[in-house]
Order: structure tokens, then C-alpha cells, then sequence
């Protein structure tokens, strides 16, 4: 398989401040690729660079075989960009703008314009300053999808819309990667994440800090389980890998560490089972687990503050 | 709570956001005192110097044009003579600017609407934004009837002088109230109230060169016009020959009128929209749209067009005076040199020297013009639309040469549409249209070396400090503006006055164009410009 997007070690700096600190992203070509991270976590520093728009300052970038700031605009027809706050022109009305962007993009099925106009339910005749934001983040979906592309760079491009919209959004990223076609999606929304991507990275601090398929990142979190069982259960607390249990006799709710799964089953079996639930652990607990000690820090700064 | 409820943070952000743009503007425009004392005390020091400067003046309708109409010999008088129009348009673009950006610039961004969704009542912003151009212009005022106190001028004409110019401040304030009611958006709004100051200069520079001359030979009474002009207002008090207080009735009368027609607006719109409701437009591009060049074009063309209608009204004003000039200067040619050396010029004829004068206000329009449109390209990239189109196959030399490809055939255009409009008035209010429309068309055409100075100025620091290009560039203007077609008025030194692109535009037609420094100015452009290009294409899109 081979790499629409690599990204190795980059760095970015703004004066004083490292946007970007060796940040490491790969997405393989056909592959819809999750991207996330918190506020401010360098997301949108690395499209910038990825669009040749900012200049990196170390690390070896490299997008669909070209380099991204030398080979900017061979690379920009191949490519479809949206950006998660879309400035349109106040004057010009969304229809036109959806045809310059694909003009300027080299070419847009006027077909698939014409389709998508109508399922995103756009009013392509109203002046863009009328638009409301969902309505010029569809203006952006629609100028990106009706294009020809092999990459598509969506900077969490389902802000403001509807979840009529978010549905319709869905379906079209499942078309272009039934096509093919490689996706790279920033996004806050898991459920968007969980539902298009075959893989993700979290990043923080212009670090990568995780990478892999959904499957691979769960194995490294934990699995919630209440269970009850006929026989009171005992020492629980003592297996390796189980959190937070509490225990009421034959009932208990704890997580455990995903890789102590299997082990922890079987010495549950000895109580003799009744009823197990498990919950595996969503993106956003992933997520969370991640940010957890930033939290905890914000958390403690906050309560400082207000003493 | 009322309406006017939190107006007072609201001026306190305020000041806190012009803590820097405010003072600039106002210790700018009172070093005019200091700068125009020492000038006219160096140059003019007796009654006699003055009185025989002031005939001259008199009898060159340009000069009446620029400055104002002479109320006396008196050294105070003469200070006005040299400052007070251009401080009243200082004073005016000071206030409308900064009304503008507390009223329909918020709502453009969207800040009002956070801020309108807090305690803050329905006039808040509007009489914040009023308070503080008020205060501004009062303390600027102060300081202009201080400094020419501190000169040992009259404490009443000194007084007068700064209370006139902080009411043309808030005349113009007043009137940048109503435009951000009616425009819906920031630079609408600006331009119609900059289009008024300029229309308040043009009358008034009209009343003061159709006026009468005085039997004294050198003072002159303006004709009607001058007194439909809120710059005329500040010129009729006649500080230090007179002092006509009552006349500062006509900015109060119109600054509470136009303030409560403000007001009245405000009550009655919607916050965000205009008084001009949107209409739909086409649902598909036309293909003129689609290219880097089409967009640029779209986007600017509208100042273009706003700039060619100023520019075809001018030259018809001065293509139309010149017959009078020519009529009130008859055979008076003692004064030619005094004249041709304030004009600039270095020949004799005495209309050439006129048109001279003209077509270095038509360079200095141009110039405006170019700098302002080399201004989108920065507005584009902050605002992340060129984001977008450059994360298209767009390249950035594509795209940046397309915005100045606009905005150096825009300035062409109105040199052409100046010089063009100026003869053919001229020509057919006198003789030989043919000849006054060619010789004027190529003479308005010979300033475009040193607009398209400024031009590479401009682009070059958009390549290399895009946050501060834009203040970069209007500084250069302003510079180039005062010290290339004031400083020999103000008395600079040749070297101050040589860093202005300005000085070594030939006078014409009162001199003949030399070739050397327009190719000079050219090739110093090219070079700005190349490097502006080449800057941009290596650098970090900047938001």
C-alpha cells in the first residue's frame, strides 16, 4: 500500500512558540484517516504546511509523491481542501464560489455539482455574506466533493452543520473512499471519527502521541464491565489491570486494562457468571484518557482560582 | 436600563483598541503647528513678505484650490493659510475611520453581536464610538490652539483654529455614523464617508477659487460654495482677521443632526444588516469569474469604479475652472515666479503651471487608489480566503500578480479618465480640444511612474512584514504625499524632499517630460515589486 501522506519529525515554530514539536502522520493511499487532538494541539498547523501554505522548519514531508511547498500548486489539482472556518467573498453568491474553487482546482463535474447541491440543500443564488456558518462550510463540502480528486483535506468540516447534514457528509467521504480516493479528516465529533475512519492519530502539543486502527488504539485503553454472579466474588481488586472496582457481594463494576481481558474473564468464571455486560472503550474515552491529565491539571488550576 | 446602558465599557474598549492609532493621528496632525510656524517665520517674516506672497496667491486659482481663500497678512493668518484645510481633512479622515471601526466593523465581524447578546444597550456602540472620536478630536483641538498659543499667536484665533478643526473632525464623525447605518460593511462605509470629505475639500476649493479677490488686492471673500462644505465652515471663522464665532453654529447644528438621524437609524435596523437589502445573484459563475485574474477583478473593482467617478468629477471641476483662471489671470504675469515656484513648476506659462499643480493631485488620487488596492491581497490573506485559493492549483505568483495586475491598469485608468476629463472640459470650455485632451491625457499619465513607486512599496511590504504592510504602505503615501508635494512649501531640504517619489515627477506641461527620472521611478518600482513577489512566494501565509 502505498502513502498519500507522510509526515516525519515536523517542527514548526511561530517567534517563541513550537507549534509543531516532531510531529509524525501517515496515511496510506485509500484510507480514510482520522486526525485528532485538542484546541490548539497544532491540527491545523500541519494541513497549512501539508497545503504548502506554511513553510516547515524540520522534518521530511511528503504528499502524493510531491513536496508540499516546492510542488504546491501540481499537488493543489489533486487535492480538495476544506477549512473548518470558510471565509467566502460577501459579494459573490455560493454558487459562484463553488465554481471558482473548482475552476481553480482545474475542472468540476458540473453533475455532481448539481447533485450535491441539492442533497446538502444549498440556496446557491444567496450572496455568501447571508450565509450562515453551516451554510458556508456546505458552500466549501460541495466545492470539495464536486471535485476530481485523489486527496481530500477536510479541517473538521462538519462544524456548524445539521445532523441531517452530518449524515449526508457521511455518505459522501464512504463514495469518494469506495472510489479510492484518500481521505485525511480533522474532526472533535468520535461518532464522525469512529463511523469513517479506518485509522487515526491523536496528537498533542505538535506531538503524536498515538497512531493506529481504532482496533489496535482500544487494545491499549479498558474495558468497562459490571457483572453479577452466583457465588460473592473475592479478590478482585488483587488481579492485574482491574480499576476503580467496586464490589457488592455477587454484584461488581470495574474496568479493566484491555490486554488483561482474557485473563480477567476466566477468574471471573470461577464465581459462576450470570449476566456480563462489557463496554468497550469509545474513541472519546480514548481520547479523554489521553487528555485526562491535562484535564485533571486544568481542573486543579481552576479550583486554585476560585479559592 | 436603557438603550444607552454599558456605554461606558464600551468607550473604555475603545481606547483601550486605538491606545496607539489615536495618538498617532492626533501629535501627527498638530506637528503641522510647529512645522508650518517655523516655515512661515523663515520665509515670510514681515507684513510685506506675506502681502506680496498672498497677491500671488490670489491670483492662482490652483493654490485657492489646495489651501483656502487668504483673510489677511497677519503671521497668524498666514499659518492658516498653510494648515488649516489640511488639518480639517486630517481631523476628518481621523474621525470617520474611527467611527467605522467601533460601529460596522464590529458588526461585520460579528463582535457586536457578542458583545450586543451582554448588557449593553441598543445605542451603546454607536454613542461609545461617538464619545471617543468626540474626546479625540477635542483633545486634538487643545492641542492645536496650544501649540499656536504657545507660538505667541492670539489666544482667540488660536482657540478658534483648534475649535473649528475639532468641529470638521465632527462634522465628518457625524456623517461616518449615518454611512455605518446604511453600508453593511466596514469598507463601504468608509469610502462614503471618505467620498464626503473629499467633496467637502472640492467645494470648498471651488468657493475659495470662484471668490471674490478683496480691493486690499491680496485677501479674498469665497463665493457660495465654500459654505456647503464643513472644511469651508473651519476656513469662514477667519481666525486672527475676525474671529466669526458664530459660524461654528453651522458644524454644531449638523453634528446633533446627523448624530440623531444616526440614532434614529440605529433604532430602526437590524444588528448586522444594512438599510440596502440583499438581493439573490446568479446561481452559477460566468466564466470571466474563474480565474485568479476574474477574481481579482470582481473583487476590486468596485473601488475602481468609486475611484473613476471621483476622478472623471475632478477633472471636470478643473477642466472647467481653467477658463477662469485664465480670464482672472489676463496679462497679470509679474507674479509668475512666486506663483511657479509654489506650483512647482519652472516655466512661464501660467496655466501650464495650474495644470501642473492639477495633475500632481491626480498623481497623488492615483497613488491612493494603488495602495488601497494592494491592500486586498493582505485583507484576502487575513481574512483566510486566500487560504482557500491557494490551496487551489493557484499559484502564489498567480495569484498576487493578478491583484496587481488590477491594481497598476486600475491606476492607468485613472490617470487616463483624470487627464482625458480634464481636457476635454478644458478644451471645450476654450479652444483646441484635441489638443488640451491629448497634451493633458499624456501630462496626467507622466505621474504613474512615481504612483507605481508606492505600488512596489506597497507589495514589497506585503512580501516581507504582511501584519504591518498595511500601515507600512499609507505611511509611505502620507510621507511621500507631505514631503514630495509640501515640502517646498514647508521649506524641507532637498535631501528630505528627494526620498519622495513625488519630487522627481517633471512638472508637466509647465516643464518638459524628462525622460531619465520616470525611467528612474519605473525601474525602482520593477524592482520593488519583483521583490515583493519573490518575498511572498518564500514566505508563511500570515493570518
Amino acid at each position: 500500500m502505498t502513502s498519500a501522506i507522510s509526515v516525519s519529525g515536523l517542527v514548526k515554530t511561530f517567534g517563541q512558540t513550537r507549534a509543531l514539536d516532531g510531529l509524525d502522520l501517515s496515511v496510506d493511499t485509500g484510507e480514510v484517516h482520522g486526525f485528532l487532538g485538542p484546541n490548539g494541539s497544532g491540527k491545523s498547523t500541519t494541513i497549512r504546511v501539508l497545503l504548502g501554505l506554511l513553510r516547515a522548519d524540520a522534518g521530511d514531508v511528503s504528499l502524493l509523491g510531491g513536496h508540499p511547498w516546492r510542488d504546491a500548486v501540481a499537488l493543489h489539482r489533486r487535492l480538495a481542501y476544506v477549512p473548518g472556518d470558510v471565509n467566502l467573498w460577501p459579494n459573490l453568491t455560493g454558487g459562484e464560489a463553488i465554481d471558482l474553487f473548482g475552476s481553480l482546482r482545474g475542472g468540476l463535474d458540473k453533475r455532481r455539482r448539481t447533485e450535491l447541491i441539492e442533497r446538502f440543500q444549498l440556496d446557491p443564488s444567496k450572496k455568501a455574506r447571508t450565509y450562515s456558518k453551516g451554510n458556508r462550510q456546505k458552500v466549501a463540502v460541495v466545492a470539495a466533493f464536486a471535485s476530481d480528486v485523489e486527496l481530500y483535506i477536510l479541517d473538521e468540516p462538519t462544524s456548524g452543520l445539521d445532523p441531517l447534514m452530518e449524515a449526508v457528509f457521511q455518505e459522501c467521504v464512504r463514495e469518494v473512499k469506495h472510489q479510492g480516493r484518500t481521505v485525511l479528516l480533522s474532526s472533535h465529533i468520535f461518532s464522525e471519527v469512529e463511523a469513517l475512519c479506518d485509522r487515526v492519530s491523536i496528537i498533542r502539543q505538535g506531538k503524536t502521541v498515538e497512531a493506529g486502527t481504532l482496533a489496535q488504539l482500544r487494545h491499549l485503553t479498558r474495558t468497562s464491565i459490571s457483572v453479577e454472579t452466583a457465588h460473592p466474588i473475592t479478590g478482585l481488586q488483587e488481579q492485574t489491570g482491574v480499576h476503580d472496582a467496586q464490589v457488592d457481594q455477587t454484584r461488581a463494576k470495574f474496568d479493566v486494562d484491555s490486554h488483561e481481558l482474557d485473563h480477567l474473564l476466566r477468574y471471573l468464571t470461577r464465581f459462576e457468571v450470570r449476566t456480563l455486560t462489557s463496554a468497550p472503550p469509545s474513541l472519546e474515552e480514548l481520547f479523554m484518557r489521553h487528555y485526562g491529565d491535562e484535564l485533571r491539571e486544568n481542573g486543579l488550576k481552576a479550583e486554585a482560582t476560585a479559592r | 436600563m436603557s438603550s444607552f446602558t454599558g456605554t461606558g465599557r464600551l468607550v473604555r474598549l475603545a481606547i483601550r483598541r486605538d491606545r496607539i492609532q489615536l495618538p498617532l493621528w492626533i501629535l501627527g496632525t498638530a506637528l503641522f503647528v510647529p512645522i508650518v510656524v517655523a516655515s512661515v517665520r523663515d520665509r515670510f517674516p514681515t507684513d510685506a513678505d506675506r502681502i506680496e506672497i498672498l497677491r500671488s496667491a490670489v491670483a492662482s486659482p490652483a493654490l485657492l484650490v489646495l489651501r483656502m481663500a487668504p483673510t489677511g497678512a497677519s503671521e497668524g493668518a498666514m499659518i492658516m493659510f498653510s494648515l488649516l484645510t489640511y488639518a480639517a481633512v486630517l481631523a476628518g479622515f481621523m474621525s470617520t475611520l474611527a467611527v467605522v471601526r467601533h460601529t460596522r466593523q464590529n458588526e461585520e465581524t460579528g463582535r457586536s453581536e457578542m458583545v450586543g447578546a451582554t448588557v449593553v444597550g441598543r445605542h451603546a456602540g454607536l454613542t461609545a464610538a461617538l464619545i471617543v472620536v468626540a474626546g479625540a478630536n477635542i483633545v486634538l483641538g487643545g492641542l492645536v490652539a496650544l501649540a499656536l498659543i504657545g507660538y505667541d499667536q492670539p489666544v482667540a484665533g488660536s482657540v478658534g483654529a483648534g475649535a473649528g478643526i475639532a468641529g470638521a473632525g465632527l462634522v465628518f464623525a457625524g456623517i461616518a455614523a449615518i454611512a455605518a447605518q446604511i453600508a453593511q460593511t466596514s469598507r463601504a462605509a468608509n469610502g462614503i464617508a471618505a467620498a464626503v470629505v473629499g467633496v467637502a475639500y472640492v467645494l470648498r476649493g471651488l468657493g475659495d477659487a470662484l471668490g471674490q479677490v478683496q480691493p486690499d488686492g491680496y485677501t479674498v471673500v469665497s463665493a457660495w460654495p465654500t459654505w456647503l462644505s464643513p472644511i469651508g465652515w473651519v476656513t469662514e471663522m477667519r481666525q486672527y482677521e475676525g474671529d466669526r464665532w458664530w459660524v461654528l453654529l453651522l458644524p454644531l447644528v449638523t453634528v446633533v443632526a446627523s448624530v440623531a438621524v444616526a440614532f434614529a437609524l440605529t433604532a430602526r435596523r437590524d444588528v448586522g444588516m444594512g438599510m440596502i437589502q440583499p438581493r439573490p445573484g446568479p446561481a452559477q459563475a460566468t466564466p470571466a469569474l474563474l480565474s485568479p485574474l476574474g477574481l481579482a477583478w470582481r473583487l476590486q473593482r468596485g473601488t475602481l469604479f468609486g475611484w473613476g467617478v471621483a476622478m472623471v468629477v475632478y477633472g471636470v471641476a478643473v477642466g472647467s475652472l481653467s477658463q477662469t483662471v485664465e480670464d482672472a489671470l489676463g496679462d497679470n504675469q509679474g507674479s509668475v515666479d512666486t506663483i511657479n515656484k509654489l506650483a512647482g513648476g519652472s516655466n512661464v506659462d501660467l496655466m501650464d503651471a495650474f495644470f501642473a499643480a492639477m495633475m500632481a493631485i491626480y498623481g497623488a488620487m492615483a497613488a491612493a487608489y494603488v495602495v488601497q488596492a494592494l491592500m486586498r491581497p493582505r485583507a484576502e490573506e487575513s481574512s483566510g480566503a486566500a487560504e482557500a485559493v491557494l490551496a487551489t492549483g493557484t499559484g502564489r505568483l498567480t495569484w498576487l500578480a493578478s491583484h496587481v495586475a488590477v491594481a497598476v491598469g486600475g491606476a492607468v485608468l485613472l490617470l487616463v479618465l483624470a487627464g482625458a476629463s480634464t481636457g476635454l472640459v478644458a478644451g471645450l470650455t476654450g479652444s483646441d480640444v484635441g489638443g488640451n485632451l491629448v497634451d493633458l491625457t499624456g501630462a496626467a499619465l507622466v505621474q504613474l511612474p512615481a504612483t507605481l513607486t508606492l505600488a512596489g512599496f506597497a507589495i514589497a511590504a506585503f512580501g516581507l512584514l504582511p501584519r504591518l504592510s498595511v500601515g507600512l504602505a499609507w505611511a509611505a503615501f502620507t510621507v511621500s504625499l507631505i514631503v514630495g508635494q509640501l515640502g517646498e512649501l514647508l521649506g524641507l531640504p532637498q535631501a528630505v524632499r528627494d526620498i519622495s517619489p513625488f519630487t522627481h515627477v517633471p512638472a508637466v506641461p509647465a516643464a518638459s517630460a524628462t525622460a531619465l527620472p520616470l525611467i528612474a521611478l519605473t525601474a525602482v518600482a520593477l524592482a520593488l515589486g519583483a521583490a515583493g513577489l519573490a518575498l511572498f512566494r518564500r514566505r508563511d501565509i500570515a493570518l
